[in-house]
């Protein structure tokens, strides 16, 4: 494998130290969201709409505020109208109209479980029979729930002002598709002219949820003197500051958010939902108010990630050289506009270096709850299709799947459809890694099946604050901003190490509070282990010239000549030699008589974030009796740059797999023809449990981005994004049958396998 | 909402004579449906104070199963598992090791569900209940129970205090197996379980065939037995058997499953357990 970047040794980097918040996670001291108590804290409740689509007539909440226990009720007239305009929020934008709305509707409900009416009661009890007593006089209206429907004409339309953007000319009448993107690269029509085989498919994918086990949880205490303090589950408490802010219109710096631990996020805590409800109840009562969702509600009014049709067309020669490739991507945003179309294009044909593409996508509102992030958003879905075609191009060819990709894979140099060109990449020595695994060489059995795709995800960099306490005895204190998900805390204690020259055990981590640091974007775009380290490598990197200016003090010699050489401060120079070394905990000591204490803090906007490529093999095998497919054999290789703490690089390549599984099988939300979902629970939502499942292995290429001080990469999301192509190549050949539409569930197998003669 | 534990049969019955009175046993099916708001009782009678329903015993006649026996008591009895293994499977597969510490056969059957993973076995084993009420004792066979669903053929007061299961034949045998898209947590799609006897020469010589989840209630598939009697068992049986099976379902199209789906793997499913069966009745 070539080295693009010398490599160089580490002494804690790349070790597996035990994680710093593993101990209290096993016995059930750490704190999640609904753990939080106060004293005098009232229960929140939300009311939600029975209907996909209703106009609100009149709210009555008389009969509940006369229940003896009931403290407060909030519906949309609490919070301030919002203008409708778009701005930028790390990977996405917000229209804080649509925020508002989504957390309290306002004139008209969008989907069955949007927010109508919070109480704040004395107990669980009295605030669920205030609910029962709020009167809700609704005008129900026609719904649309497939996005495919949703943009025939005709159909209910949700927004009477959205009008269609990135259509010129303009249309003059509002329809569901909020916008049209667009993005070209070559003369697609040229290319298709070349090929000599052309396959062209449509494909369907259906909303899945993120299924993180924590339900959204918070508690908000709002104060008399205009402040207020908020404990949430979040993956992101700066940005639920400012949302919360904003929804309220109180003042940023009033509000102090401190995060609790997270069970799963996924992308699906990046949004508020109950925030700012309890703290509008919070306010009404002056008392702390707790809200907890049910999982029923965690379904049917958090988000999910989009549903959506794609249609790919992919031209190649007989060489196996892709000469064109195009791709119309229709996606379902929910309720509110903003799926996640935009990178769903950009993602499509990323694996490949292609001179022709031409990707077309959709944002189509319909009456579904708005979707949210979901690992990799958009990525999954149009790559499954993409992939899809890939490997039918293979078969048609009778060319190795791996070959072919080999072929047209996107390397260093390579022009993206979306625009840039990538740095150093590593799909090729994924792609050369999968070919020399054990398992694409291991033998098959009957009824069983092997398949891979490739997939691509760009990670994100953005605010990052870190700040480094060193302690009177020599420990340090690690401050980070970036909610832990996946094991930060324990890799960027490994990274201040590796700097201090330190013991890891001696580092210990918080997620500091708002109030506590400067500001920081969520954990989300695979950004938390690259920026938040590059923030951890600076501020260590303060703390060290700090603690040799100390030094140079006591010696009295200039500073230029101290330095720092394996864990100790020395003289260098002519002074070399002529003072006794000392160790950042002899500096610490004496901090305090030679300047106060030393605290390294780096407040950046991290640039440099590389995209990380994967490449995954699937076995399944497809029992021909009941079409029920079961994974046998499954490896993730991934390119991680640099992986910190192997364990959490492959923690998160096998649950990215995991879930990539889930949706390839059996996630779906299903609809009744009235609108609404019918299975709003884990019993009928089928994640995968772990007796379904063998072990995921995992297999860590390292083409270290050159960017960022020990090579890393964001590696969480770009696990989710082959699965669903590589399964459904591997019942391909495991049941003779190729499949267009997720979930490959036992019903549609076994259906499509009769049809064909295999069952 | 009052929760009672009376000893007797007689105190029972005259407790769940009145308004609103519903039976406890294990409580995984009935707390989580009071938890959900979908049942509000005025009085729990919890039946579990009373000795016959949980106790088993065993004579020459075969097996008396008190009706909230728990799950992992059954697989705890020395012999129940090798006299009738897939009785044992069926209320094995039910929920987790937690559940199991709970849920019973009394249970499974009276929470009224056609999907109810012990059921099917209980009807291939022939499995009577007894049935104590107001007026006294009476027994019925378990496919006679479950009318609809939540709809059981018990009236006021009554409930069931065991099960009688038969000896097992000389050469018998029996099988449950359900399909799931999952491998566990879940609730059959389709359920089967399947008994049957041979004579010394490997005939067939009695059968009793049950499905699950493919009709408003579990089903005796009489001409799945016909179809294995007096044969030895044999592909051409088999596929008659399938053919029963299949021609027995009256499913629904829903969330798990549509109606060809449960029908063609109530077929499959028919197959897989029959031969199961068949290999433990040879074994014995
Ligand atoms: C996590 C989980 C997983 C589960 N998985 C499965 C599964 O895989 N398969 C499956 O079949 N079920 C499953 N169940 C459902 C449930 O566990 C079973 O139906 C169980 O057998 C119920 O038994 P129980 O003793 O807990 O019944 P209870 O909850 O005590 O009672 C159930 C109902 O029957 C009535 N009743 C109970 N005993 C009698 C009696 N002797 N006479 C008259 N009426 C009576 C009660 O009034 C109530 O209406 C699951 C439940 C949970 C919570």
């Amino acid at each position: 494998m070539q080295e693009r970047v010398k490599k160089p040794q580490f002494d804690v980097v790349g070790t597996r130290p035990v994680r710093p918040d593993g101990v209290d996670k096993v016995t059930g001291r750490a704190k999640y969201g609904a753990d939080l108590k106060m004293a005098g804290q009232l229960v929140g409740k939300v009311l939600r709409s029975p209907h996909a689509h209703a106009r609100i007539k009149s709210i009555d909440v008389s009969k509940a505020l006369a229940l003896p226990g009931v403290k407060a009720v909030v519906t949309a007239e609490d919070f301030p109208g919002q203008p409708s305009e778009f701005i930028p929020a790390g990977e996405g934008v917000v229209n804080y109209r649509d925020m508002t709305s989504n957390v309290m509707a306002r004139a008209k409900v969008l989907y069955e479980g949007h927010a109508v009416a919070a109480v704040a009661a004395l107990n669980e009890k009295t605030a669920l029979a205030a609910l029962d007593a709020i009167k809700v006089e609704y005008e129900v209206l026609p719904h649309v729930i497939d996005e495919m429907e949703a943009i025939k004409p005709g159909a209910p339309i949700l927004h009477e002002d959205m009008i269609t953007t990135g259509v010129t000319p303009a249309p003059t009448k509002a329809s569901n598709i909020a916008k049209r993107v667009e993005f070209v690269l070559g003369d697609a029509a040229k290319g298709f002219g070349e090929a000599d085989l052309i396959v062209e498919r449509e494909f369907k994918t259906k909303a899945v949820h993120q299924g993180y086990i924590e339900p959204h949880a918070c508690l908000a205490s709002a104060s008399e003197d205009g402040s207020a303090e908020l404990w949430v589950t979040t993956q992101g408490h700066w940005v639920v500051r400012a949302y919360c802010a904003k929804l309220l219109g109180w003042e940023i710096g009033k509000i102090r958010v401190t995060s609790s631990e997270i069970g799963g996020g996924f992308g699906g805590k990046t949004v508020v939902y109950l925030e700012p409800l309890a703290l509008a109840l919070s306010k009404k009562t002056r008392r702390p108010v707790k809200m907890v969702m049910s999982r029923e509600e965690v379904f049917k009014a958090s988000g999910p990630t989009s549903g959506g049709t794609v249609k790919v067309k992919m031209g190649v020669k007989k060489d196996g050289r892709i000469t064109a490739a195009e791709a119309e991507i229709t996606l379902q945003a929910g309720a509110f506009q903003g799926s996640p179309v935009q990178p769903a294009c950009m993602c499509a044909f990323a694996n490949y270096d292609l001179e022709n593409v031409k990707v077309v996508g959709y944002d189509v509102v319909s009456n579904r709850p708005k979707v949210a992030a979901y690992r990799a958003p958009g990525g999954p879905i149009s790559t499954y299709g993409v992939e899809s075609v890939v490997d039918e191009i293979a078969e048609k060819l009778g060319m190795c799947p791996i070959e072919l990709r080999l072929k047209n894979a996107a390397k260093e140099g390579t022009r993206a459809a979306y625009g840039p060109k990538f740095g150093p990449v590593g799909l090729i020595e994924c792609l050369e890694a999968a070919k020399e695994s054990d398992h694409w060489k291991a033998p098959l059995g009957p009824n069983q099946g092997r398949g891979l795709a490739a997939g691509f995800w760009f990670n994100i960099g953005g605010e990052t604050t870190v700040s480094l306490q060193l302690n009177e005895d020599g420990t340090l204190t690690l401050m980070a901003g970036t909610p832990d998900i996946g094991g930060l805390r324990a890799s960027l204690c490994m990274m201040a190490a590796e700097e201090l020259k330190m013991d890891v055990s001696k580092i210990r981590p918080i997620i500091a509070d708002t109030s506590s640091l400067g500001y920081n974007f969520l954990t989300g775009g695979s950004r938390s282990t690259f920026s938040s380290g590059m923030a951890t490598v600076e501020a260590a990197r303060s703390i060290v010239k700090q603690a040799c200016g100390r030094a140079a003090k006591l010696w009295d010699i200039p500073e230029e000549a101290v330095t720092f050489e394996d864990g100790m401060i020395r003289p260098a120079g002519e002074n070399a030699g002529k003072h006794k070394p000392m160790s950042l905990s002899d500096i610490a000591k004496v901090a305090g008589k030679t300047g106060g204490a030393i605290v390294g803090y780096a407040a950046i906007s991290a640039q440099g974030a590389a995209p990380s490529f994967g490449v995954h093999i699937a076995d399944t095998e497809v029992d021909p009796g009941t079409g029920k497919v079961t994974v046998t054999r499954y490896t993730a290789i991934q390119d991680a740059g640099k992986a910190i703490h192997p364990s959490y690089v492959e923690g998160q390549y096998q649950g990215g797999a995991v879930q990539g599984i889930g949706w390839a099988l059996n996630e779906e939300y299903i609809y009744g023809a009235d609108g609404k979902l019918q299975n709003a629970g884990f019993l009928d939502y089928r994640v995968p449990v772990a007796s379904d499942l063998p072990m995921i292995d995992t297999i860590i290429i390292e083409v270290p981005n050159p960017r960022h001080p020990y090579g890393v990469r964001g590696i969480g999301e770009t696990p989710i994004v082959p699965p669903m192509a590589a399964i459904g190549a591997s019942v391909r050949r495991a049941s003779g049958v190729r499949f267009f539409e997720l979930p490959m569930s036992p019903p549609k197998v076994l259906k499509a396998m009769k049809a064909a003669g295999k069952a | 909402m009052r929760y009672e534990k009376p000893t007797t049969v007689e105190a029972a019955t005259a407790l769940l004579a009145g308004q609103g009175a519903r039976v406890l046993a294990g409580g995984t099916d009935l707390l989580v449906q009071i938890r959900s708001r979908i049942l509000n009782p005025d009085v729990v009678v919890d039946i579990k104070g009373i000795d016959t329903t949980r106790k088993i015993t065993k004579d020459t006649s075969g097996y008396t199963i008190g009706a909230a026996v728990t799950g992992a008591e059954l697989k705890e009895h020395p012999t129940l598992s090798k006299d009738w293994p897939g009785l044992v499977e069926g209320a094995n597969l039910i929920g987790s090791t937690q559940v199991q510490g709970r849920a019973s056969l009394g249970g499974n059957l009276c929470n009224g569900s056609p999907a109810a993973d012990s059921v099917p076995a209980m009807i291939a084993a022939g499995a009577v209940a007894t049935i104590a009420g107001p007026k006294g004792t009476r027994t019925l066979p378990v496919e006679d129970i479950m009318l609809a669903p939540r709809k059981l053929a018990l009236t006021a007061g009554e409930f069931i205090v065991s099960f009688k299961i038969p000896a097992r034949p000389a050469h018998g045998g029996d099988a449950y197996l359900r399909f799931i898209p999952r491998t566990e947590m879940d609730i059959a799609v389709v359920g089967c379980g399947v008994a049957l006897a041979l004579d010394a020469g490997g005939t067939c010589t009695a059968a009793r065939v049950a499905l699950g989840a493919v009709a408003a209630r579990p089903l005796l598939v009489e001409d799945g037995a016909k179809a294995l009697i007096g044969t030895k068992v044999d592909d051409a049986a088999l596929a008659k058997l399938e053919a029963a099976a299949k021609a027995a379902c009256k499913p629904i199209d829903d969330k798990r499953g549509t109606v060809e789906f449960r029908i063609d793997v109530a077929g499959t499913l028919a197959k897989r357990v029959a031969k199961i069966a068949l290999e433990r009745a040879r074994k014995v």
